[in-house]
C-alpha cells in the first residue's frame, strides 16, 4: 500500500496552481486534505503522474460570511467549519458530525469533500439542498458552477480537469425554515448507506417550500425535485411526507453493495425522508 | 505465600511506553542497510502458473533480487502442520484426515487469492512494490471451490487431485444415545445456522525482520508472534540451522487473537532473503495484504435439532457441522474438535450426535482465533435453545435455568475426551448460580415487566442471553524462569509472548508475592527465544494458568533457595528466616533484617573464600497442567432494533464469569471488554465476503467493518470466583471468553425484540440490509 511514482509541486498561489493544471490536465491531480485521495494512491486505484498539493497557498482556508451565506476557502477544513457552525447553525454542525471522525475532519476539506462528489457523502447533498455552488478557477478564468449541474456521476464533477475549486458558496436556510439531516451508516463515521438533507418553510401551517436532497441512493446525490413541488401547499401531516417520499423514492435507482441492496436502500430512503421532513417542519417556526 | 499483589487492581506496569508512544513494534526495528520486502500474491481463487517472468522487476531500480519457487528451491520445505489428534483422543473418535502441503512460495498452483507467488526485495518499500507491479506471470484459471456445504458434496470441483472428495477433516461422535431420545422426545426443534468467516484483525498487521551473520552464522528475527519457539522451531527445520543459532524476538506485539499464532511463509521467507542477500530484511504487512493473507476464521453451518420433553428438560442434540477451513489444512481437528467439545456447555444433557466435515475451499486458510471454534458451537447451541423456548412457550431465561447444571453437579463428566485426549471433566464452578447471577445484575425481571408497554409505543427492545463452558489453558506446559540479579531484583522469564494482555503485570504479581519483594522489582521478559530454551506460546486462554503456574513454582524453589543462603548468612536455621518486603531476617530479631542483595552479594567468591551459597539464585520451572480447566459465563445483551431501517443499537451488556481466581480485576475486565468488542464484530458488523468465484471482496477496514468504541455498549462485568483446582494458582483462562458468547446472546436479543413479527435470525453478522429483509418478509407474510 505504498503509492506508484509521482511528480510532486507544491504552489504557493493559485495562479501557480492553475498553470501546473493547465499543462499536466487530466495527468494532474490535486491534493488537499488527502482523506480520499491518498488512500486512492496507496491502492494504486489512482496513479496520477502528477501531483498538485495546494495546502502551502495561503489565504484559502478562510470561512466567511459573504453573498447571504458562507464562503469557504478551498482549504478550509471540516473541522474548521463544524467548529464555526456550532455556535448557531446546527443543520451544518450535525452534517459536519457525521463526516468520517473527527481526526478525519480535521484534514479532509469542504471543497475536497465536494470535488470528490462520493455519492454516499454528507456534504455534496447539503450543498446540493441548500442551492449552493462552487467558484472553479482555471489559467482562462473563473466560473462559478451551481450545485444542481456539479455532481455528474459517482467520483465525476462538472468541474474540469484544468480547473481548481477556490470557494465554495453555502446560502443559509431561508428565514425561519426548519432543518433535518438523518442518515443511517454501518457505524458511526461511515458513509452513508441512505441519507436525507431537508429543509422546510411553513406558511400559515402550509408548507411554503421544501427541499430534499438525498444521498446514498444512486450515482451522485439528487434533489427530490417533483416531491418538493408536490408538497408545496400542503400541510406538514405524516401522510403528506409520506405520500412525498413514496414518490421520491420510487424514482431513484440506487446501487447495491457489500452492505445494503437496492431494495435496502429505496425503502429506507423513504423512512427516512419521512422523518427528515417531519423533523424540519418541527423546527420550522412560520410566520402565522 | 502472601497475596499482597495477588487479586489487586495493580496499574499495568506496561502501560506507561504504550501511551507514550514509546513501545517498539517488528515496523520500528530498523538496521542500518535494510532492504524491504513486498510480495506478488495471487489475484486468483485457484489457478495454474504456466510462467513467470521477473527479468523487468528484477531490472528497476533500488531492487536487489526478486525470488520465485524455482529461485528458492533448496529453502522450500513445507510449512508447519498442526492438529493431529493426541493418542487419548485418537483412541476414541477416528478421524478420517488430510492434511495439505503449502510452500512458502507458490509451486505450480494457486489455491487463493493472497497467496505468494513472488517476493520482491528493494531498498525502500515503494520500490519493492512497484518491482510486484512488473512481474509477469501467466495463469491459467481453474474451477473455483467456493461454498462449503456443495463443496463437501460429490460432483464439486476437487481442490485437491488425488483426494477422493473436498473433506479435510470428516468423523462422527456420539455420547449417549440421541436416536433413542430423539424418538422419546415431546418436541423437537431444527434450524440451519450460519456463522459467517470473520477474522483477529489485530490493529498492528504481521511484520518479520531479519538479518545473518555469516561470520558466527547466527539469525536474528524478530517477529510479530504469539508463539516466539514455535517460530524457532519452524526456521530450525526450514533452514537446518540449530535452534541456538536462531533468536526469535516478539517485541511489542499490537494485538494477535490467535492470528499470529500461525506458522506463515513470511516467517520464513523473510530470513531466507536475509540469509541469501547477506543484509537485514524487513516485511511490515500492510492491511491490504492482511485482509486476504493473514489467516481467516470462524465460518460454521449447523444443521442442529434438539429434543426436548414437555417440562423443558432438553435430552439430546444432533448436529452436522460443516467448516470451511480455505485451501490448506494446517490445523487438523483443533477447530472442529474444539466445536464439538463445547456445544453442550452448561447444559445437563447426555445424549449427543454429531457429523463433523471440515472442507478446503479457494479461500485464505482458517486458523484458531479467539474462541477458536466455540463461538460457533454456542451460536448453533444457544440459538437452537431459543428456538426450542420460544416454541414452547417458555421464557429463555427459565429455559435455560431448568437446564443448566448447578455446582452441586460438578465435577460433571461428559463421557467424551478433551482435545488433548484427556477425559473432558468439569472441574469447577456453578453454572446454575452464574445465569441467576447474571439475571440479578442485568435487571432481567425488570426488562421483562417493562418490556410491554414499549413495544405498545412502538419502541422494540429485547434481551438476549447466551452461556458457555470453555476449557481454558490447554497445555503441555509453559517455561519460566525467576532468578535474582545483584541488586536482589527479580527477572522473571518466560516463553508466554504478550500481546497486550498485562503479561509484565500479572506475572510479576505472582512472583512479588511468593518471593515477598515490591511489584517494581520484578521485570517480566517474554517472546525471546534466547532468554529462555523451551517454551510454547500466548493462545488458548493458556498463559496465565501455564505461565503463572510456572512462575509460582520456579519462584517458590528460587525462595528456599534465598532461605538456605540466608541462613548462612545470618548464622540461623532456615526455619528461622522470613524474607519480607525485600528483605531477610530471622523471625523475632528485626534488627538482623539485611536486603535481598545482600544475600546475593554474600554468595559471590572472593579472594577471602567461597560465598555463603552458589550465586545463581534462579529457579526455572515447566509445570505441567493434567489437562484444561473449565471458565464459564452467561452474557446478557439488551439491544432495540428500529423497525423500518433494521439498525440495532446495543443498549446495554453484562458479563457474569468464572475465571477462578482473579489476579488483577482491571486486566480481567480488559480481557472480557476486549472480547465482547470482536464478539460484537461478529454479531453485527464484521464479515469476510467472496463472490462464487472466490474472490476476495472485503479487500479493506473499509469493506470489513470492525467496530469502534462508538458502537459498543457500556459493558458490565461481574467475577464470581470458582477456584481451579488443576493448577497451585486456583485460576482459569480468561482471554477468549469475552468474544464467544455475544453472537449468540444479540442474535437472541434481536429476535426477542421483534418476537411480536417473529422474525428468526439464522445467520450472523446481522447487518441492517439482512434484518430489513427479515422484517419486510414477516410483513408481508
Ligand atoms: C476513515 C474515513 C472515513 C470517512 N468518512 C466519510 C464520511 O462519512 N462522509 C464523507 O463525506 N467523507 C468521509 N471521508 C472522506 C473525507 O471526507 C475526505 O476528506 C473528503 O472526501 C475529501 O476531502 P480532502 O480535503 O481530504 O480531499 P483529498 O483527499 O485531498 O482530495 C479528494 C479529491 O478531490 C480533489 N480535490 C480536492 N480539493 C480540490 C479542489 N480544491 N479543487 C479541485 N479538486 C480538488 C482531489 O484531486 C481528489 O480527487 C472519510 C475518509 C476516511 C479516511
Amino acid at each position: 500500500m505504498k503509492p506508484a511514482p509521482f511528480e510532486y509541486h507544491d504552489p504557493r498561489s493559485i495562479d501557480e496552481a492553475v498553470a501546473l493544471l493547465a499543462r499536466h490536465g487530466a495527468d494532474a491531480k490535486v491534493l488537499a486534505g488527502g482523506q480520499s485521495l491518498i488512500p486512492l494512491l496507496a491502492f494504486r486505484l489512482a496513479r496520477p503522474a502528477v501531483i498538485v498539493d495546494i495546502n502551502r497557498i495561503p489565504g484559502l482556508d478562510y470561512v466567511r460570511n459573504e453573498h447571504e451565506g458562507l464562503a469557504i476557502g478551498a482549504l478550509a477544513r471540516q473541522r474548521q467549519l463544524e467548529r464555526w457552525a456550532l455556535d448557531g447553525s446546527p443543520f451544518l454542525c450535525t452534517a459536519l458530525r457525521h463526516v468520517g471522525h473527527a481526526a478525519i475532519r480535521t484534514r479532509g476539506t469542504i471543497a475536497g469533500s465536494i470535488a470528490h462528489a462520493d455519492p454516499a457523502a454528507e456534504l455534496p447533498a447539503l450543498l446540493l439542498c441548500l442551492d449552493g455552488s462552487v467558484m472553479a478557477r482555471s489559467s482562462s478564468g473563473q466560473r462559478e458552477i451551481p450545485a444542481r449541474e456539479l455532481f455528474v456521476s459517482h467520483l465525476t464533477t462538472a468541474v474540469r480537469a484544468d480547473e481548481l475549486i477556490t470557494e465554495v458558496r453555502l446560502p443559509g436556510l431561508p428565514d425561519g425554515a426548519g432543518w433535518g439531516f438523518l442518515e443511517v451508516a454501518r457505524r458511526h463515521g461511515d458513509f452513508a448507506l441512505v441519507g436525507v438533507a431537508a429543509v422546510v418553510a411553513l406558511r400559515n401551517g402550509r408548507i411554503a417550500q421544501a427541499r430534499v436532497a438525498l444521498f446514498g441512493c444512486g450515482a451522485a446525490p439528487v434533489r427530490a425535485t417533483p416531491a418538493e413541488q408536490a408538497l408545496a401547499g400542503q400541510a406538514p401531516t405524516r401522510g403528506t411526507f409520506a405520500a412525498a417520499a413514496r414518490e421520491a423514492a420510487g424514482t431513484l435507482t440506487p446501487d447495491a453493495d457489500l452492505h445494503a441492496s437496492a431494495e435496502y436502500r429505496r425503502s429506507v430512503a423513504h423512512t427516512l425522508m419521512v422523518r427528515a421532513l417531519a423533523a424540519a417542519s418541527e423546527r420550522a417556526r412560520g410566520p402565522g | 505465600m502472601g497475596a499482597k499483589y495477588f487479586g489487586a487492581a495493580v496499574r499495568r506496569v506496561e502501560d506507561p511506553r504504550y501511551l507514550r508512544g514509546e513501545a517498539r513494534y517488528v515496523d520500528d526495528i530498523k538496521l542500518p542497510g535494510m532492504v524491504h520486502a513486498a510480495f506478488l500474491r495471487s489475484p486468483h481463487a485457484h489457478a495454474r502458473i504456466t510462467r513467470i517472468d521477473t527479468t523487468r522487476a528484477a531490472a528497476m531500480p533500488g531492487v536487489a533480487r526478486v525470488f520465485t519457487f524455482a529461485d528458492l528451491a533448496r529453502f522450500m520445505k513445507p510449512l508447519p502442520l498442526f492438529g493431529a489428534p493426541p493418542p487419548g483422543l485418537a483412541a476414541r473418535v477416528s478421524f478420517t484426515m488430510r492434511q495439505t502441503t503449502q510452500y512458502g512460495l507458490c509451486k505450480d498452483v494457486a489455491r487463493y487469492v493472497g497467496e505468494i507467488v513472488a517476493m520482491a526485495v528493494a531498498d525502500s518499500r515503494y520500490r519493492a512494490e512497484d518491482a510486484v507491479d512488473a512481474i509477469e506471470v501467466g495463469w491459467e484459471p481453474l474451477p473455483a471451490v467456493v461454498d462449503m456445504v456443495t463443496a463437501s458434496e460429490p460432483g464439486s470441483p476437487l481442490m485437491y487431485a488425488d483426494w477422493p472428495d473436498n473433506v479435510a477433516v470428516g468423523f462422527t461422535h456420539a455420547i449417549g444415545d440421541a436416536d433413542a431420545a430423539f424418538t422419546a422426545a415431546d418436541v423437537v426443534v431444527r434450524e440451519r445456522f450460519r456463522v459467517q468467516r470473520y477474522v483477529g484483525m489485530p490493529i498492528e498487521p504481521r511484520g518479520v525482520v531479519a538479518t545473518y551473520e555469516r561470520r558466527d552464522g547466527t539469525l536474528t528475527t524478530w517477529n510479530s508472534t504469539q508463539v516466539a519457539h514455535w517460530v524457532q522451531q519452524g526456521l530450525a527445520a526450514a533452514l537446518e540451522m540449530p535452534p541456538h543459532k536462531i533468536r526469535v524476538i516478539a517485541p511489542d506485539v499490537g494485538g494477535g487473537f490467535g492470528t499470529k499464532a500461525a506458522g506463515y511463509a513470511e516467517d520464513a521467507l523473510i530470513p531466507i532473503a536475509a540469509i541469501v542477500l547477506g543484509r537485514p530484511v524487513k516485511w511490515a504487512e500492510d492491511r491490504r495484504e492482511h485482509m486476504m493473507a493473514a489467516a481467516h476464521a470462524r465460518h460454521q453451518v449447523h444443521d442442529i435439532a434438539l429434543a426436548a420433553r414437555r417440562d423443558g428438560t432438553i435430552l439430546a442434540v444432533r448436529d452436522r457441522v460443516w467448516l470451511d477451513v480455505g485451501a490448506y489444512n494446517s490445523w487438523g481437528i483443533v477447530l472442529p474438535y474444539n466445536t464439538v467439545a463445547h456445544l453442550l456447555g452448561p447444559y445437563r444433557i447426555r445424549n449427543l450426535h454429531v457429523a463433523f466435515k471440515a472442507v478446503v475451499t479457494n479461500k485464505t486458510p482458517n486458523a484458531p482465533y479467539r474462541g477458536a471454534g466455540r463461538p460457533e458451537a454456542v451460536f448453533a447451541m444457544d440459538r437452537a435453545v431459543d428456538c426450542l423456548a420460544r416454541r414452547m412457550g417458555l421464557d429463555p431465561a427459565e429455559i435455560r435455568r431448568r437446564n443448566y447444571l448447578r455446582g452441586d453437579e460438578l465435577p460433571w463428566d461428559l463421557g467424551m475426551p478433551y482435545r488433548d485426549g484427556n477425559p473432558l471433566v468439569y472441574d469447577s464452578g456453578d453454572f446454575r448460580a452464574g445465569l441467576e447471577a447474571a439475571l440479578r445484575a442485568a435487571r432481567y425481571d425488570e426488562f421483562r415487566r417493562a418490556q410491554p408497554a414499549l413495544r405498545e409505543r412502538g419502541i422494540y427492545r429485547g434481551i438476549g442471553l447466551s452461556g458457555y463452558v470453555e476449557g481454558t489453558a490447554i497445555g503441555p506446559y509453559e517455561s519460566a524462569s525467576v532468578r535474582l540479579d545483584l541488586a536482589g531484583r527479580v527477572v522473571v522469564v518466560t516463553g508466554a509472548c504478550s500481546s497486550g494482555q498485562g503479561h509484565e503485570t500479572s506475572f510479576a504479581q505472582v512472583a512479588a508475592d511468593v518471593l515477598s519483594v515490591p511489584l517494581e522489582w520484578v521485570t517480566v521478559i517474554g517472546g525471546d527465544t534466547s532468554a529462555v530454551p523451551f517454551g510454547v506460546g500466548t493462545f488458548a486462554s493458556r498463559s496465565a494458568v501455564t505461565a503463572g503456574s510456572s512462575i509460582h513454582d520456579a519462584a517458590t524453589a528460587l525462595r528456599e533457595k534465598i532461605i538456605r543462603a540466608a541462613a548462612t548468612l545470618l548464622e540461623a536455621a532456615p526455619a528461622d528466616i522470613a524474607i519480607e518486603d525485600g528483605r531477610v531476617l530471622v523471625r523475632g530479631a528485626p534488627a538482623s533484617a539485611v536486603p535481598l542483595a545482600r544475600v546475593v552479594q554474600a554468595s559471590i567468591p572472593t579472594f577471602a573464600g567461597p560465598g555463603v551459597a552458589s550465586p545463581d539464585f534462579e529457579a526455572t520451572a515447566y509445570h505441567h497442567v493434567p489437562t484444561v480447566t473449565w471458565a464459564s459465563a452467561v452474557h446478557v445483551a439488551q439491544v432495540e432494533v428500529d423497525p423500518e431501517t433494521g439498525v440495532v443499537a446495543l443498549l446495554a451488556y453484562l458479563v457474569a464469569h468464572d475465571c477462578g481466581k482473579v489476579i488483577n480485576p482491571p486486566i480481567v475486565d480488559g480481557q472480557v471488554h476486549g472480547g465482547v468488542a470482536q464478539g460484537v464484530g461478529g454479531a453485527l458488523y464484521e464479515e469476510m465476503v467472496y463472490d462464487e468465484g472466490g474472490q476476495l471482496l472485503t479487500g479493506s477496514l473499509m469493506d470489513y467493518l470492525l467496530p469502534t468504541a462508538m458502537e459498543l455498549p457500556p459493558i458490565e462485568t461481574v467475577h464470581l470466583e470458582h477456584p481451579s483446582a488443576r493448577n497451585p494458582l486456583g485460576i482459569k483462562g480468561v482471554g477468549e471468553g469475552g468474544a464467544i458468547s455475544p453472537p449468540a446472546a444479540i442474535a437472541n436479543a434481536i429476535e426477542d425484540a421483534l418476537a411480536p413479527l417473529g422474525v428468526r435470525i439464522t445467520e450472523t453478522p446481522v447487518t441492517p440490509a439482512r434484518l430489513l429483509a427479515l422484517i419486510g418478509a414477516k410483513k408481508t407474510a
